[in-house]
């Protein structure tokens, strides 16, 4: 187990593209980090280079302190779990873990004795004598996890491992991943686009996009204070609404309701607030005005689509912008009928509309200090 | 009922293949008539279609009058080497052009591709100086009439590489991007991950390169002149005189020399449809 830090890595591809931009991360040893983005942000290449499987056009990559950016995939010591599994389909599950020992001159003894016991820990010890073929999904996935694990690697690499389970097998082997890794404590760097894995497995989560880290931070920092307006609406489900507002008299208009003062120098502001900090308010009273659009009952809690303003504070029809509502499950709105919208002061985020960067730091400050009070 | 059960339900077309299948064995059904047929049979015409008491001792004679012994050990000498040399050079070469990146590496597959469509007879008399210049010169003094001659042009062939390039493209590359993390070098993925991977690849060119070798003609014409170097079908030509042809030994010879090809289809068939690369993937 080793630090894992990457220096100035930059990564351009012959065809131009920069797939990652001067990427600098220092992953400490035993922490599970999280690299989360959209398809094509570099993320996938950040673990590439890592493995050795791809050479970064400058930078130096280390483990453990020292710099491996010139050693071949092999000789790094590093155990990667790969979205397709890759399990070599004409060995057994057996043969298929000891591969990588057996590649290192591991004593067949000392293999056989980390076979067993990686078997025993994952429960894959009965479907050793198989191939990968006659295996379901679920245990295909065990077996690359074993199969990465019993080297006992400096660092543990995963890309996308979860994402080719159906939902329910998902959420049992996020749960024992987290086990695993409270168990083993390797260091592990893991990749995905879901940002629930993200939030429930990191240690820190690092949010890129276009080759650039965004935000980088515990899981509860970058839920409470995003950066900017990319990592706010990406992490989170249902996402936060981002609507750009107007700014009048100083304040910031939304739905012709003043929400908060406006911030100096930013003529163009852009308001997020999540759909789980959005209240339906008795009526008559001041608020965002919202005309329904559309609701989508989930059982414990009904999403409410709406559409900003009405033709009262002069908004057209087809300019209107969307936001969504998460109500109780007894809430079924017609489509078309009007509701007001309250949100708490600290629950309002600004963002510039340029830039995307977050205004008015001090209102997120809050949100953190009423949180460490009711959890006092 | 159990026919019934057992036997495939007729399709139309039943009556396009069978008829095809009865037109592709009327030769072979014949080679074995002539085979057991007296000399006269053989010059009848109408042909002799049931030979009226068959002559098993045109084997035996056909046996005699040249070494085929011989021609069959060298027949299989230089059709062995040759599938072994296309197995390893074919597949070296096919992996470099499926997996590694190098300069040029379009280019010359481009070129290699050309090659296949120049006729053997434009690079026929190029060939037989570089072999010759090659026998004595490097070979001391071997000149060209001797079974190196027959397996040195063979070695590798254009066809073996695409064929195998393109199967190797189909293999997952995590597969071997997983080996190479495992601490496995570019060769060792090669051996121990992508060729278990490629029976099936590997068994159809070692078919065909061995029916190929086996059945080649014109090139071991050009080069071998002693009779102790000649392969099978130069041998056969023994019984094909300039004024008279003992078709039923010719016959008998050339039945004999199908066997191998035989046992080498039957034991290859299997692999010529089944892959087995993409089992290891997916959930």
């Amino acid at each position: 187990m080793a630090e894992v830090e990457y220096r100035n890595v930059t990564k351009r591809y012959p065809n131009g593209v920069v797939a990652l931009d001067d990427f600098n991360l220092t992953v400490a040893d035993g922490e599970f980090v999280i690299l989360v983005g959209p398809s094509g942000c570099g993320k996938s290449t950040a673990l590439r280079l890592l493995a050795g499987l791809d050479k970064p056009t400058s930078g130096d990559i280390r483990v453990g302190g020292t710099a491996v950016t010139k050693q071949g995939p092999g000789e790094r010591d590093i155990a990667m779990v790969f979205q397709n599994y890759a399990l070599y389909p004409h060995m057994s599950v057996y043969k298929n873990l000891a591969y990588g020992l057996r590649q290192r001159k591991t004593p067949k003894a000392e293999i056989d004795r980390r076979v067993r016991e990686i078997g025993d820990i994952l429960g894959i010890i009965e479907l050793l004598d198989r191939k990968p073929a006659q295996l379901s999904g679920g245990q295909r996935q065990r077996v690359a996890m074993g199969r990465a694990l019993v080297r006992e690697p400096q660092a543990f690499l995963l890309d996308e491992p979860l994402s080719n389970l159906d939902a329910k097998l998902r959420g049992q082997v996020r749960a024992e991943l987290k086990r695993i890794h409270q168990r083993l404590g390797i260091t592990s760097i893991y990749v995905t686009h879901d940002q629930v894995e993200a939030m429930t497995l990191a240690d820190r989560i690092c949010v890129m996009n276009q080759g650039e880290i965004q935000q980088l931070g515990s899981p509860q920092e970058i839920y409470d204070r995003p950066a900017n307006s990319f990592v706010a609406g990406f992490m989170g489900s249902p996402a936060m609404n981002l609507v750009p507002a107007t700014i009048s008299a100083g304040q910031v208009l939304l739905g012709g309701h003043a929400l908060r003062p406006a911030p100096e120098g930013h003529p163009d502001v852009v308001v997020g607030i999540r759909p789980e900090c959005l209240e339906i308010a008795p009526e008559g009273q001041p608020g965002i005005q919202v005309t329904v659009d559309f609701h989508e009952p989930l059982g414990s809690h009904a999403l409410v689509h709406c559409l900003v303003g009405d033709e009262s504070v002069g908004v057209t029809e087809h300019s209107r912008d969307g936001i969504v509502v998460q109500a109780g499950p007894d809430v079924s709105p017609a489509p078309g009928q009007r509701l007001t919208l309250t949100a708490e002061p600290r629950h309002i985020y600004l963002f510039d509309a340029g830039t995307g960067i977050a205004l008015a730091e001090d209102q997120r400050e809050r949100v953190i200090a009423s949180r460490a009070e009711t959890t006092q | 009922m159990m026919a019934t059960l057992r036997l495939r339900r007729p399709s139309a077309w039943h009556l396009v293949l069978i008829p095809l299948t009865f037109i592709l064995m009327v030769p072979l059904i014949w080679m074995l008539i002539t085979s057991l047929e007296t000399e006269a049979e053989t010059r009848q015409f109408p042909p002799v279609l049931l030979p009226a008491s068959p002559q098993w001792t045109n084997y035996p004679d056909a046996l005699a009058a040249a070494p085929f012994v011989r021609f069959m050990a060298n027949s299989a000498v230089v059709a062995i080497i040759v599938v072994v040399a296309n197995l390893v050079l074919c597949s070296v070469a096919g992996y470099a052009f499926a997996r590694l990146k190098f300069l040029g590496r379009g280019a010359l597959f481009g070129v290699l591709m050309a090659t296949l469509m120049v006729p053997f007879q434009v690079t026929m008399i190029p060939e037989f100086l570089i072999v010759k210049w090659f026998g004595t010169h490097v070979w001391d003094q071997l000149g060209i009439d001797h079974l190196g001659a027959l397996v040195m042009p063979n070695l590798a062939t254009a066809f073996g590489i695409f064929l195998l390039r393109q199967f190797f493209l189909t293999i997952p590359v995590e597969l071997e991007e997983a080996a190479r993390i495992d601490g496995t070098s570019r060769l060792g993925v090669l051996f121990k991950i992508v060729l278990p991977l490629s029976l099936p690849a590997m068994a159809t060119l070692a078919a065909l390169t061995f029916l190929d070798s086996w059945n080649s003609f014109l090139w071991p014409l050009i080069v071998i002149n002693t009779e102790s170097n000649m392969t099978l079908p130069l041998g056969l030509t023994t019984f094909q005189g300039s004024h008279d042809t003992k078709w039923e030994l010719l016959m008998a010879g050339n039945v004999f020399s199908l066997l191998p090809m035989l046992l080498v289809f039957f034991a290859a068939q299997r692999y010529f449809v089944r892959s087995v690369a993409a089992t290891g993937l997916k959930g």
